[in-house]
């Protein structure tokens, strides 16, 4: 069996953290939303929101690692290189496009999206993603 | 018309619609649609979640056993759900019940596919009927896509085309 749970420990201290982040987000007046919890859970695990960029966020979702399978040399080959526009898997199966404000109920689930960056990254990179990573890859595709 | 003759009309009426019916109802019965849940989630993400009874169990234990690397994807699940979709896709398998499903035609009692499009059956329906040029459309992209040619696979009707 190939699952592993992956690092559950880091991931009960990523909550807590979170948990004491959220009423500092309050304060600060930021309307709460799931994305904006799965984004302060990343954050806690790598020096906070404001250590997060959409813009490198971008640049990992355009980039062309061809690190991990051949058959998926970057992000692109099954999302496309636009936000905005509907992908396909190898199956030739639709996938809803990846910005927020095309595909409403992107990055809601936390199990989805660890599940997904799990996968992808492996297949992808042929490694795990950094919570930076991730946390820059949702910026980037809220912020689309 | 006769009376004798509009008998005879309703009759023939009468005995077409469940000869209609049967044909659909048996049709469902041999590729059941998907209606399990964890399925449906877990195996319809990259491709439409395909009707267990297009391979035998032996090919399901095999598949499942090994979904780190899924024909060239990490298509790995929680052990839990894991489990709980090996025993819906054996149960409900091409040999799962005593008279056997069309999928175990022609296929050796050792083999045991990963893939639906590399059974004899499946190879059988489509070497005869399928144009070469059907699977260069470009929606099609992959044999494995079947919706791209069975509008209601989804439904375990491939009998529309
Ligand atoms: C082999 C095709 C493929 C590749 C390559 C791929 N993805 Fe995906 N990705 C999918 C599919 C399929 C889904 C699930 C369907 C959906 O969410 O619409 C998905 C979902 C996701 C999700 C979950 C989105 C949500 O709504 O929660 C994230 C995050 C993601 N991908 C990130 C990436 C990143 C980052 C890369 C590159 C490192 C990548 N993907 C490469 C196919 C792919
Ligand atoms: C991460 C994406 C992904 C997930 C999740 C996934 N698959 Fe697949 N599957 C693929 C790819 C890619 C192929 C190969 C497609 C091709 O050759 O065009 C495939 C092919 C198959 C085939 C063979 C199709 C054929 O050619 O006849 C079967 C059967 C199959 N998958 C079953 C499953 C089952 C059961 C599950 C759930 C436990 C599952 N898949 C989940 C990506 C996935
Ligand atoms: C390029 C188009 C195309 C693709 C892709 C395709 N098929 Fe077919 N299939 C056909 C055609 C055409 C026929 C023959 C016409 C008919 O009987 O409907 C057929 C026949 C069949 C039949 C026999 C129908 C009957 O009368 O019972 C089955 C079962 C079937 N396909 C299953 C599948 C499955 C499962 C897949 C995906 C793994 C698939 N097909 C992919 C075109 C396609």
């Amino acid at each position: 069996m190939t699952f592993r749970i992956p690092k559950c420990s880091t991931f009960i201290a990523a909550i807590m953290m979170a948990g004491c982040l959220v009423p500092v987000m309050a304060l600060a007046g930021t309307a709460s939303s799931p994305q904006k919890e799965i984004l302060t859970r990343y954050a806690a695990e790598t020096g906070g929101i404001a250590a997060l960029s959409a813009e490198r966020g971008r640049e990992f979702f355009m980039a062309r690692p061809a690190s991990g399978k051949s058959e998926t040399p970057s992000c692109t080959s099954c999302h496309t290189n636009s936000p905005f526009k509907a992908g396909q898997t190898r199956a030739g199966k639709t996938i809803a496009p990846m910005a927020l404000s095309k595909t409403s109920d992107r990055y809601a689930n936390p199990k989805k999206i660890e599940k997904w960056f799990r996968r992808n990254c492996k297949s992808v990179l042929g490694r795990i993603c950094s919570a930076r990573e991730k946390g820059d890859f949702i910026l980037f595709m809220t912020s689309q | 018309m006769t009376k004798r003759m509009r008998f005879l009309k309703i009759l023939c009426i009468l005995s077409v619609v469940p000869g209609i019916y049967a044909s659909t109802a048996s049709a469902d019965e041999r590729y059941r649609p998907v209606q399990n849940e964890r399925v449906l989630g877990e195996c319809g993400e990259c491709h439409m979640a395909f009707q267990p009874q297009m391979l035998p169990k032996r090919s399901w234990e095999r598949l499942m056993g090994g979904l780190g690397d899924h024909f060239g994807e990490d298509a790995s699940i929680d052990p839990k759900t894991q489990k709980k979709i090996h025993e819906f896709l054996t149960a409900n398998a091409a040999d799962s019940s005593w008279f056997g499903g069309r999928f175990m035609r022609g296929l050796d009692s050792n083999s045991a596919p990963l893939r639906i499009t590399e059974t004899p059956h499946w190879i059988r329906e489509h070497n005869e009927e399928v144009p070469e040029s059907a699977w260069n459309r470009p929606n099609v992209s992959s044999k494995a896509n079947c919706p791209a040619c069975h509008r209601r696979a989804h439904l375990g009707d491939y009998d529309d085309d």
